[in-house]
């Protein structure tokens, strides 16, 4: 028990540090770079008719306040991370007054439904087949698979997704390419449930597609290398259950890398969701991400970005504290 | 050397796939200098002809011949990924030689900052980068961001390799003999890690030329240097899709796909052989 809770401090450190250097990262970029958000946010306005110097002096001083740019480089920088700690971003520009938090609250919960789904799917769905693989070598479908996972597994998220909507929305329209749910229907309910559903199919299938070449090659890779090891061929002689062999005595071995594997790879994954959700016209924070860009909305951005950076260092806080249970080694190393 | 590619080509199929399809990619980027007009002006050519003998792969809405500005745009793709792979591996060679070879303290601070870079979601960075630099985003800019984000995955593999080397004898032999660190590093190290080097860069011009592209489709970069990426921002820009010009999408997704799996295939195919056991298994021999 001690071991673990030493284990659990030490996984604690490294999520702090992920969420310290990724914000500090965004600091750095948005008071480094040489233009100034305040002057673009003004210019985007006085572009369109006159304003008095006047106003524009009381814009400046307000903008200045309103993006913590008041001050020496050092409260700016405290001013920033208490901001950080507060989760308060300040108003949104685009869709003044309402709080930065607020729309980043609305969109957390389908990214994160999309992306916790297509993630499990493809990881296990991956890692089966990919273990089927290396168990089954001479298999000629398993070989097949093995063959498109690789041709798959190289190509960007976006080409997928943008392949899967020239598909489904020029070829064969049978699915819908946009939107999160219909618009007209109540938001309760089975229809309301199922309308989300049938809009999640497509950004979830291109996510899982590429995911799945990378657990399955992964997989079949780490089979193929166990089942050479002396035990599996003492449990093929002793006459073990084929089955009983390739899941309980080789796969579950296999699982620990890939547990590792699937942690690290959290960070391209969420890039993944991001892209795909703009693609789609999904309602999740890469949708509100693309919007905040083109609107210019400084405190939109910054808050999606530092959202980004916490949230994946928590996702993979999670998968570290339940590793111990699947693999008991980890915690006492 | 030439006996090598020689039996690769015979024993390695996803050597000789991946090499056939960069071939032509590359030499499809080579034709680019032989441009009969500069690809990006607009209105040379009669706009939205299809694919005939006269224009390969079609002209698009802007009057741009496809043919001739998607050789300049390979070209383009794969200069950027090149240079965000060589400067990164700068990066990530300093860092994993010096981890592997430091062990102790050292390496566990360095890996610790190193896998922190590995999980960081790279993509809303690079948007916050971007929405800062906005006009004043240039190529070089993102392509330096881009190296300095791009480092961490391959700085482990690399330290995981020079680890087993620092107990070999001849690191212990350089130190003896009075070598500086800098030299058992360069001289003795880097030779070994350098064909794991090679099929990393392969791997990370895949990763650097993928996330421009996606920047690029969303008009997050300079989108007035041709690339893959603003090719296919331009043609969604003009709905070609709607508008049934079909060839202005699918011709540069066509040849994209292809480098991504040529080299995919190519970096495989080095690992495979940098492995001399599956390289036996393969030829026949003894496992």
């Amino acid at each position: 028990m001690r071991t673990y809770a030493l284990y659990l401090v030490r996984r604690f450190a490294q999520f702090i540090l992920v969420v310290f250097i990724g914000i500090n990262i965004a600091y750095l970029i948005t008071h480094l770079t040489p233009v100034d958000p305040v002057e673009q946010a003004i210019s985007s306005v006085t572009m369109f008719g006159q304003s008095s110097p006047e106003m524009v002096e009381v814009m400046r001083k307000t903008l200045r306040e309103l993006y913590g740019l008041e001050g020496s480089a050092w409260e700016q920088y405290v001013t920033f991370w208490r901001r950080m700690a507060t989760g308060d971003f300040g108003p949104s520009l685009s869709a003044f007054p309402t709080p930065v938090s607020t729309l980043i609250w609305q969109a957390l919960p389908w990214t994160l439904g999309l992306l916790v789904c297509s993630t499990l799917i493809a990881w296990i769905v991956g890692n089966f087949l990919g273990g089927l693989a290396g168990y089954y070598r001479k298999n000629s479908l398993l070989k097949a698979l093995g063959i498109l996972a690789m041709s798959l597994q190289p190509i960007p998220y976006y080409i997928v997704a943008f392949i899967l909507l020239v598909v489904f929305g020029f070829l064969w329209p049978v699915l819908p390419i946009s939107g999160g749910a219909e618009m007209n229907i109540d938001r309760q309910g089975f229809a309301f449930a199922g309308s989300i559903i049938k809009h999640s199919i497509l950004p979830a299938l291109s996510l899982v597609l590429v995911g799945l070449g990378a657990w399955f090659i992964g997989m079949r890779s780490l089979v193929s290398n166990i089942v050479t090891e002396d035990y599996v061929t003492y449990a093929e002689l002793g006459g073990v259950d084929r089955r009983r062999i390739l899941f309980s005595y080789v796969m579950r071995n296999a699982l620990s890398p890939q547990l590792t594997g699937l942690a690290l790879s959290l960070g391209a994954i969420f890039n993944g969701a991001i892209i795909t959700e703009f693609v789609f016209g999904y309602p999740g924070m890469g949708t509100l991400l693309v919007r905040a860009v083109n609107a210019g909305d400084y405190s939109l951005v910054l808050g999606i970005t530092s959202v980004s950076i916490i949230a994946v260092a928590s996702a993979i806080l999670v998968i570290d504290i339940i590793y111990p249970l699947l693999d008991p080694r980890v915690a006492r190393s | 050397m030439l006996k090598t590619v020689r039996d690769l080509f015979r024993y390695n199929l996803e050597f000789a796939l991946g090499a056939i399809l960069i071939l032509i990619v590359f030499s499809f980027a080579a034709a680019s200098f032989f441009s009969p007009y500069p690809p990006m002006d607009s209105y040379v050519v009669a706009p939205d002809v299809p694919p005939s003998w006269a224009y390969p792969f079609g002209t698009n809405s802007r009057g741009q011949d496809v043919f001739w500005q998607l050789t300049l745009a390979i070209r383009n793709s794969l200069l950027f990924g090149l240079s965000v792979a060589l400067m990164s591996r700068i990066l990530s060679l300093l860092i994993g030689l010096v981890a592997g070879y430091a062990g102790g303290i050292t390496d566990r601070i360095l890996m610790t900052i190193n896998d922190t870079f590995v999980v960081i979601p790279l993509f809303p960075i690079l948007v916050l980068f971007f929405f800062m630099m906005r006009d004043n985003m240039s190529w070089p800019m993102l392509a330096i961001a881009m190296a300095s984000l791009g480092w961490p995955y391959d700085a482990r593999l690399i330290r995981s390799v020079a680890l087993s080397l620092r107990t070999r004898e001849f690191t212990a032999m350089s130190v003896f003999s009075g070598m500086s660190t800098r030299q058992i590093l360069v001289e003795e190290h880097l030779p070994y890690v350098l064909p794991i080097v090679f099929s990393t860069t392969l791997n990370n011009m895949n990763w650097s030329i993928g996330l421009e592209v996606t920047l690029s489709v969303i008009g997050f970069t300079n989108i007035e240097t041709p690339t893959i990426g603003t090719m296919i921002y331009w043609a969604n820009q003009h709905t070609a899709m709607v508008a049934g010009v079909w060839w202005w999408i699918f011709f540069p997704v066509v040849l994209v796909i292809m480098t991504f799996l040529g080299l995919y295939l190519l970096s495989v195919s080095m690992n495979e052989y940098i492995d001399p056991r599956s390289r036996l298994t393969r030829m026949g021999g003894q496992g």
